[in-house]
């Protein structure tokens, strides 16, 4: 990784538990000043409990243009539901 | 005690969730890496079983199904071999544990699949207790483990159904086939209860698992709520849980239960299984035979470093 100024994709955790959630990015030039710029752009209004930074260069992406041959083959697959399967009535907690 | 303990501790008290950069003791670090390892490889080992079955679906639709209750146990496997890394230990070091025999994983899967009600008796049973464990462990004090466990749960909700079908189909059908389904329920139904784990007395880890609130509820606890939700399913199958002391007790609300054969359930965890040679060999084979994949894919992102995807 090349240092100087570079961006940094920003990560909080609003509650204990959830899951951490894309909040945007910022500029630093160490991970330090990263999580510190993250803090004062991001969570100003107590918007977390955690926080991650990750270097934007380290996020790869489905390119929009392939997305239809990445996520199309799930569409027909019902049998993956639970609704796909016949339970009487009467057959409880299934 | 120092700021680094005081810190767990209250995340442990206030029912919070600790995550992978939080400070932790050793002992809480090193007990969720043997409960997680041991988790992850019940699901890639509990592929055997129900693959072996795969050639042999009766039909088209259920090949599709059990191929979908498969893979979706691989990644389960994958979620959890993650969410151990997040702890410091290489998926690596996982398998090469399980390969020496150091690391267990659930002795249901060293029950052979023997026919095709057992298929439907593994996705009714073994995943009906899975789900009954993976439900309480959504509330793990491990926040990566806790949310694994939640998408895990939302995964299994059509396994158990899926097994369950196939057991009505059995038990409404010719003679022969509730024959073959009551079978099965009979082989699978005391293995599967002690799937829990010892009895609260007795169990090695749970107590301070219980304190850290890695376990949330204990194996007596969780498996009496098995009993209590699976005897009235059987019963609308029209089938007998093979326990004659298995019946419904007004005084404690619940359904009873004879003395399990703690014994056999020992000699299995220890290897003496049925199969348990033969899934730790099939796994061994499978990984060493596919080594050259693992190589290719080295050479591959050697090759394509500097593309974008
Ligand atoms: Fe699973
Ligand atoms: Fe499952």
């Amino acid at each position: 990784m090349e240092s100087g100024d570079k961006v940094w994709e920003v990560f909080i955790q609003k509650k204990s538990g959830l899951p951490f959630k894309h909040a945007g990015s910022v500029h630093a030039y160490d991970k330090k000043m990263a999580i510190q710029n993250a803090r004062d752009s991001y969570t100003r209004r107590g918007e977390g409990r955690a926080l991650w930074v990750v270097p934007a260069e380290a996020i790869i992406s489905v390119p929009l243009d392939e997305a239809d041959a990445y996520f199309n083959p799930s569409e027909d697959k019902i049998y993956r539901h639970p609704t796909f399967y016949d339970i009487p009535d009467g057959v409880e907690n299934l | 005690m120092d700021k680094y303990q005081a810190a767990f501790d209250a995340i442990i008290e206030k029912d919070d969730r600790v995550e992978p950069r939080d400070w932790m003791p050793d002992d809480y670090r090193n007990n969720l890496i043997r409960q997680i390892s041991q988790h992850a490889h019940s699901e890639v080992i509990g592929m055997q079983p129900e693959g072996n079955w795969l050639l042999r679906a009766p039909s088209l639709r259920s090949k599709q199904v059990l191929l979908a209750k498969i893979q979706d146990e691989g990644g389960h496997g994958l979620y959890l071999y993650s969410v151990a890394e997040t702890l410091g230990v290489s998926r690596e070091e996982m398998i090469d544990q399980l390969h020496e025999g150091k690391a267990k994983y659930s002795s249901i899967f060293n029950y052979p699949a023997l026919n095709w009600a057992d298929i439907g008796a593994i996705g009714w049973l073994v995943d009906g207790a899975a789900i009954v464990n993976q439900v309480s462990l959504q509330r793990t004090s491990y926040g990566p483990y806790s949310r694994g466990m939640i998408r895990i749960c939302k995964e299994e909700s059509f396994h158990q159904r899926q097994g369950y079908e196939i057991m009505l189909h059995m038990a409404k059908g010719t003679p022969e086939q509730k024959e073959m389904a009551q079978d099965a329920l009979n082989r699978f139904w005391f293995p599967s209860l002690m799937m829990f784990g010892p009895h609260d007395a007795d169990s090695a880890h749970s107590s301070k698992a219980m304190q850290w609130k890695i376990k949330r509820e204990s194996n007596d606890t969780l498996r009496q709520k098995f009993i209590d939700k699976t005897v009235p399913q059987a019963e609308f199958l029209g089938l007998t849980v093979p326990d004659p002391n298995c019946k419904w007790n007004e005084e404690t609300g619940h359904y009873d239960h004879s003395p399990f054969d703690w014994d056999e359930f020992w000699a299995v965890v220890n290897g003496n299984g049925p199969c348990n040679k033969e899934r730790l060999d099939h796994h061994k084979k499978a990984h060493n035979d596919n080594a050259w994949v693992r190589e290719a894919a080295v050479a591959y992102a050697k090759k394509t470093e500097s593309t974008l995807v």
